[in-house]
């Protein structure tokens, strides 16, 4: 008896919390239907017949920022930098794991040891390394990504390898497979766990990273972290419905992402830690 | 397996087709660095229009505001760097003059009706003032009518002819406060905006016409050198500095605590939703007021008054008249692109299209002779600047702030301004601040 | 595995290159600037300590940021842990709807720090309007609002982490301290959290350098204001950098001695609470 009166107080509690967690987010939904001059004097209320102006803060929000557009390169470096991450970095741990050398500790030393750098002390270098490389475009990018990734997806990824058993490698190789056979046939299938957090965690850095992109290709391409903040003067003026429209329509995709492959992300989250 | 291998085939062939389009984008000769915001849309047709006329690709990449250097400063170490930026002045020049080419034989500098407002050293010239701006006190006509008719207000002052001082001006705008509920206005002046990077038309406008009083009596040199060239200031006009800010933020349509989040865009709506009777800014607003939505101003009922601050003989001031904005060719860049860039001014500024389109979309008072009388910008606010400008009556306060000593200068001006609003600092505390900011910024 | 050794083009290049080009080199570099004047990098005039001395000397918003963040980041990791926790247990306990909640807890730690900034904006500031103040009125409003912010984000993580390790338990060491006759209290404290421990220390690291490194949430909320006395050393590095001409090498001073701060500071913390797990 005395634990459902638990419960039931808890689940009012949490209850509770998750309307405040869900309430910012409410809010801005609200806001950005309203007239702009009514955003910032009263944001708790509902529009009214007068502040009500429907999609007009999405379509001049789409106009001046071209979010599409910025949809599109978000998307795009996100995706490909995952995916270069999750194999390469793959590949570097397996080997790292079954080849012991000098070079291969002292690479794995290195690449722990970035993942406790901060991006200020590399900031301008990179974005002028990656200029003079040519790589500030949304394809080089991903390369630098990789390269600034590494550090904790190798990490990850040497600390499940371990745990893989030598025997079945063996066994492959006897029957003729090549390492690189033998890596996608059996090690790579294996690593599916550890590769979907690996991806999870950095889709989710890459996705709303803003100080990177903006200084090796702000300019040029603008992601949808950098496309907002420029519309904090970019444009000669803050348009507070716009900012609120395009708020929201950044968040949309991360909520349907989230919904679609809410099992795994958590899932990832939580093993991640557990590595790490 | 298999799946995989080929997805990340397509992935391959797809990212090379991807470098193909990257690689495009970079062939652009001219690469333009714009320091107006609110011009970037114009200035991005502008360059569609050059190409289509002269095949040659123009790449504009607009700052956000109040983020110009930081902007340039990352670009110029580019390989791709800009091809023309701009210089803010004097101060402006020294911080880059290791990448100002001499364009003293290029024919934008021919066109300088007045050769001695472009940037010199030596023998040589490295930046051309491209646009005349002015700035004051914008009202609108027609809540200043509304006022005058009132029967009950002060009888001193009958009309805006007679606003000739600060006293006067402090006399009409305080008893318009007191009537400000017939007036239907919030306040009279639109909201003094301190949030960052909004503070600028107190930080460097404002702040200009006090120090222009100080070293306008310099010995044989113009404000601007004695300023340039003063490690130390007085602040002799502090008094009258705070007495203008003061009446700005005690009839302001703000609350003085809630300036700090205020931008400038929001004092301009203030103002062309009629909600405030006043707004000290320039000619380049015009698009700011024109380009509110539900915009109650007429534009014959905007007029600019001077900025009074108090000080003796003040009657025959005019607004404040001068530029801070110079182009400068990078000359870092390869023969080619410096003189693609040299064409691509000229044609800004000498073509029929080019032309039409600086004093009709851009609303550019230029500096130069290429500009005959009919083809100036026809907007109030424009039109304002060359009367004031052909009034043998006033006196024009030109531009010195551009001698400040430099962007931090301004910026911790901003913030001991914000402070004094929201009461956490004295004003003799922000007094100390620009005098000792002044001293540690100018090396 | 001798044969895999011929393939160390293949396994290790890619990553091999990448990191170099996007770190290792970009460190030394930066490593090497910080003891140069420079404005791009070719012209870079060695100075020796000189940039390091001008931080403490000519500068000083680098000590009074650290102090704000050195604050900031005490009361975000009390804060998000504690909160993070006691979510993580009212969640294991199989109250209805226990799924739906951890949805909506994780949600805000997917959304980017640039758009958060802008909607903790909108709120504090709607809230302050009330009062007549905004978040620049006072820097303490600035700094609240960085903690309500940093917890919304980052509780929903750490409660996933608590989640993970609270399930973990074997329950006969539970039930075995419930029938020596030990209170929930005492369950919590002798068992439930010494056996959080490895949890306990991924989630301190993670919340202590991620409180130490904010950047983004502290450049859309507040940028700085008022005066500069809400910036966090992330934002005092990269205003010095790019807002100020002449100071490059400073900027880039400052960021070594992050650097070192982030990697002393995070070491120790590990080296400590593991040490603390083995004792149990």
């Amino acid at each position: 008896m005395a634990k459902r009166i638990y419960d039931t107080l808890i689940f009012i509690v949490l209850l509770f919390l998750s309307l405040v967690f869900i309430a910012p987010v409410l809010i801005v939904v609200i806001n950005s239907f309203k007239l702009k001059f009514s955003i910032a004097t009263e944001p708790f209320l509902l529009p009214t017949a007068q502040t009500f102006i429907g999609f007009s803060n999405y379509a001049e929000g789409l106009r001046t920022t071209d979010f599409l557009s910025a949809f599109g390169w978000s998307l795009f470096i996100t995706v490909f930098s995952v995916l270069a991450i999750v194999l390469f970095t793959s590949m570097t741990a397996w080997y790292i794991v079954r080849v012991k050398t000098v070079f291969t500790t002292l690479l794995y030393y290195s690449l722990v040891f970035s993942m406790i750098v901060p991006f200020q002390m590399v900031m301008f270098t990179m974005s002028k390394t990656a200029n003079v490389l040519g790589l500030d475009n949304p394809l080089g990018i991903i390369l630098i990504y990789l390269g600034f990734g590494a550090g904790l997806a190798t990490f990850m990824f040497t600390g499940f390898v371990k745990s893989v058993p030598l025997g079945i490698e063996e066994a492959a190789t006897i029957d003729g497979c090549t390492p690189l056979g033998t890596f996608f046939k059996i090690v790579f299938p294996i690593l599916k766990p550890t590769t979907i957090t690996v991806a999870i965690l950095n889709a989710m850095w890459i996705w709303n990273d803003y100080l990177l992109p903006y200084l090796v290709i702000g300019n040029d391409y603008k992601t949808i972290p950098i496309a907002i903040q420029y519309l904090k003067g970019g444009y000669g003026s803050v348009d507070m419905g716009a900012m609120m429209a395009m708020l929201v329509l950044s968040i949309i995709p991360v909520v349907v992402f989230y919904l679609f492959c809410q099992k795994y992300i958590i899932k990832g989250v939580a093993a991640g830690a557990v590595k790490g | 397996m298999k799946r995989i291998i080929s997805l990340i085939l397509t992935v391959l062939t797809v990212v090379a087709l991807f470098t193909g389009c990257g690689k495009k984008k970079q062939n652009a000769l001219v690469y333009f660095l714009n320091f107006k915001p609110e011009s970037a849309a114009v200035y991005e047709e502008l360059a569609k229009k050059y190409e289509q006329e002269k095949g040659v690709k123009v790449k504009v990449v607009t700052a956000a505001a109040n983020t110009y250097e930081q902007t340039l400063k990352s670009e110029i170490a580019k390989t791709e760097a800009p091809t023309i930026f701009q210089v803010n002045g004097p101060i402006g020049y020294n911080s880059w003059k290791d990448y100002c080419l001499d364009i003293k034989d290029s024919k934008i500098y021919s066109y300088l009706s007045d050769k001695s407002l472009a940037i010199k050293s030596g023998d040589g010239v490295y930046a051309v003032p491209y646009v005349v701006e002015g700035y004051g006190i914008i009202y609108n006509n027609a809540i200043m009518d509304k006022y005058f008719a009132l029967p009950n207000r002060q009888q001193k002052v009958g009309s805006m002819e007679e606003i000739k001082n600060f006293a006067t001006l402090k006399i009409v705008v305080d008893d318009m406060t007191k009537n400000k509920e017939k007036l239907g206005i919030d306040g009279v002046f639109a909201s003094t905006s301190l949030s960052s990077g909004e503070d600028w038309r107190f930080t460097t406008h404002l702040l200009n016409i006090p120090l222009y009083y100080e070293y306008k009596s310099a010995q044989d040199k113009d404000a601007t050198t004695a300023l340039l060239e003063s490690k130390e200031i007085d602040f002799k006009y502090e008094q009258n500095y705070k007495k203008i800010f003061d009446l700005y933020i005690e009839n302001s349509a703000t609350k003085k605590t809630l300036l700090g989040s205020k931008s400038v865009a929001d004092s301009m709506a203030e103002f062309a939703l009629s909600k405030a009777a006043m707004v000290q800014n320039g000619n380049w607003a015009w698009s700011q007021i024109s380009g509110v939505k539900g915009n109650t101003v007429d534009e014959k009922d905007i007029k600019m008054l001077p900025i009074y601050i108090g000080v003796d003989g003040e009657e025959k001031q005019g607004i404040c008249i001068g530029t801070e904005n110079y182009f400068a060719i990078n000359k870092n860049v390869s023969e080619e692109k410096r003189k693609a860039s040299l064409d691509f001014l000229d044609w800004l500024f000498s073509s029929e299209t080019g032309k039409r389109e600086v004093t009709q979309k851009l609303g550019f008072i230029t500096p130069f002779n290429t500009f005959k009388e009919s083809e100036t910008s026809n907007d109030p606010l424009a039109k304002e600047i060359i009367r004031y400008l052909n009034d043998d009556e006033k006196t024009v306060i030109p531009w010195i702030f551009t001698a400040f000593p430099s962007e931090n200068f301004k910026k911790e001006t901003g913030s001991a301004l914000l402070d004094y609003v929201q009461g956490t600092k004295t004003w003799k505390e922000v007094r100390q601040t620009v005098v000792e900011k002044w001293k540690s910024e100018r090396k | 595995m001798k044969s895999l050794k011929r393939y160390s083009v293949v396994f290790v290049m890619p990553t091999l290159i990448a990191f170099i080009i996007a770190f290792a080199v970009p460190f030394v570099l930066g490593l090497f600037l910080s003891f140069t004047e420079f404005r791009t990098v070719s012209d870079a005039q060695f100075v020796g300590f000189s940039n390091y001395i001008r931080i403490f000397t000519q500068d000083k918003t680098f000590l009074n940021s650290l102090w704000f963040t050195v604050k900031f980041a005490v009361i975000s990791v009390v804060t998000i842990n504690l909160f993070a926790f006691v979510l993580a247990i009212m969640l294991t306990r199989d109250v209805f709807g226990t799924r739906l909640f951890r949805t909506v807890f994780f949600m805000p730690n997917l959304i980017g720090g640039i758009v958060l900034g802008y909607i903790w904006q909108l709120i504090i500031n709607g809230v302050l309007f009330n009062f007549g103040y905004s978040i620049t009125t006072n820097a303490s409003y600035g700094f609240w609002g960085l903690v309500i912010l940093m917890n919304w984000q980052m509780i929903g993580y750490m409660m996933i982490i608590y989640i993970a390790g609270l399930s973990n338990i074997p329950t006969d060491i539970i039930e075995a301290s419930k029938v020596d006759g030990a209170g929930w209290f005492t369950t919590l404290f002798r068992v439930t959290i010494p056996s959080c421990m490895p949890s306990i220390t991924i989630c301190l690291f993670l919340t202590i350098t991620n409180s130490f490194k904010l950047f983004d949430q502290n450049l859309a909320l507040t940028a700085g204001a008022p005066g500069g006395r809400t910036r966090m050393v992330a934002l005092d590095i990269y205003e010095t950098f790019y807002g100020r001409i002449g100071f490059e090498g400073i900027g880039q001073a400052k960021s070594v001695i992050f650097f070192l701060l982030v990697a002393v500071i995070s070491l120790t913390q590990l080296i400590l609470t593991r040490r603390k797990e083995v004792e149990i």
